[in-house]
């Protein structure tokens, strides 16, 4: 092999350079997000009426789909009402609905956010409410 | 085994028309809540066309404008920008000759001449601003006939801007927030969003008031200075204003069709 040292030292500084997030973050502890759902609203609620518009499991993995779709609803139909597969009835509304239950931004849309780096821009526009002190 | 070209276009064709085609992530949630369903708020107020009428011997002083702008910029949480470059606007003051241009004769009444019209979206039956829009962000709701926004997705490239002859849209040059005035205790208002940079905005006949069986901020504000009703409902308010008096729109000579009707 010509040149062989300059090739595998290249090689190496590559694969180093390709990798770095990797052997970067090793030992590092990632806090595990814990979203947190006991806002002073919800837990005014009675056990049996702490629900979300849908269940739990659909909204963590479809919740962005579902406010898109709400928005089409909303805007292009002036369709404002939401009938869930219990029957309930709710406005669709992240600012109006989704929030006034879970009025802690920070700690049940950041968390997640933050911890799989996404960045919405939701709140460039919606109005986040004021958080309160549990 | 390779496919003939022509094979190949007939099974495209086949699947398109059976729908193969477009399936989209959306289809898949529709799918997995088939027991939800959507429908309008039943306190809604409806209308094939909404429509308004201005009644300008109703406006005598400056208090009477400025209610009614107020109580708009105050419910959509509208910034007050001192640079009329960059200044929004949903509902104005705009004198005679600039609300109705070329309409200007020589010896009009000094008392029209000055006085200022209250102008906004004319929720045009042929809005040019829907037709120009690239996105659609912009769009004429079929159900009531409103000019609409889609924040979401205008990418704020200004052609509707062009396209209004009545210059009812302005962009967002900066993040409009810091400029919205603080009302009493309540700002801005939470129950309605802000803009951001970078998007057009305007007038939208209070789309999300209505939902709630509310009429226009403006129009409660106005004291039966505006009216506000269905055109196409011959009983309505509107209708039988219109029906009794004499009005006019903002430059009907362009075939925009303005929903917005003067009387004096």
């Amino acid at each position: 092999m010509y040149n062989g040292g300059k090739i595998l030292i290249g090689l190496l500084i590559f694969v180093g350079l390709v990798t770095f997030p990797y052997w970067d973050n090793i030992g590092k502890a990632t806090v595990k997000p814990d979203p947190k759902v006991d806002t002073p609203e919800i837990m005014k609620l009675p056990e049996s009426e702490r629900k979300c518009v849908e269940a739990t499991s659909f909204i963590k993995t479809e919740h962005m789909k579902l406010l898109n779709e709400w928005r089409d609803w909303v805007v292009r139909d002036a369709d404002g009402v939401y009938t869930n597969a219990e029957g309930r009835k709710y406005t669709m509304s992240l600012q109006n609905t989704c929030m006034k239950c879970h009025s802690n931004k920070t700690k049940f849309c950041d968390e997640c956010h933050n911890y799989v780096d996404v960045k919405p821009y939701c709140w460039d526009c919606h109005i986040a409410p004021k958080e309160k002190e549990i | 085994m390779s496919i003939k070209r022509r094979e190949f276009l007939k099974l495209a064709g086949i699947s398109t028309v059976l729908g193969f085609g477009g399936v989209s992530a959306v289809t898949g949630l529709r799918r997995t809540l088939e027991a939800s369903e959507v429908m309008p708020n039943p306190e809604a107020l409806v209308a094939k066309k909404w429509g308004m009428v201005v009644d300008m011997s109703k406006f005598k002083t400056e208090e009477d404008y400025q209610r009614c702008i107020d109580a708009c910029n105050h419910v959509h949480n509208v910034p007050s920008i001192d640079n009329p470059k960059k200044e929004i606007k949903w509902i104005w003051e705009e004198h005679y000759e600039n609300a109705f241009p070329g309409n200007e004769a020589p010896y009009l009444s000094e008392k029209i001449k000055e006085l200022p019209f209250l102008v906004l979206c004319n929720h045009c039956t042929n809005p040019p601003c829907v037709r120009v829009c690239p996105t659609k962000a912009t769009f004429k709701r079929k159900s009531d006939g409103i000019v609409m926004m889609d924040m979401h997705r205008c990418i704020g490239c200004r052609f509707c801007m062009a396209a209004c002859p009545y210059g009812a849209r302005s962009f967002n040059w900066e993040d409009p927030r810091p400029f919205i005035k603080k009302e009493q205790g309540n700002y801005p208002n939470p129950e309605f969003p802000t803009r951001t940079k970078g998007v057009v905005e305007k007038c939208t006949f209070c789309y999300e008031r209505l939902a709630k069986g509310l009429k226009p901020a403006c129009v409660e504000a106005s004291k039966g200075a505006l009216l506000f009703g269905d055109l196409e409902d011959p009983n309505s308010e509107v209708r039988q204003v219109l029906g009794s008096r004499y009005s006019f729109r903002r430059r009907p000579e362009l075939g925009t069709q303005p929903n917005v009707y003067y009387i004096f």
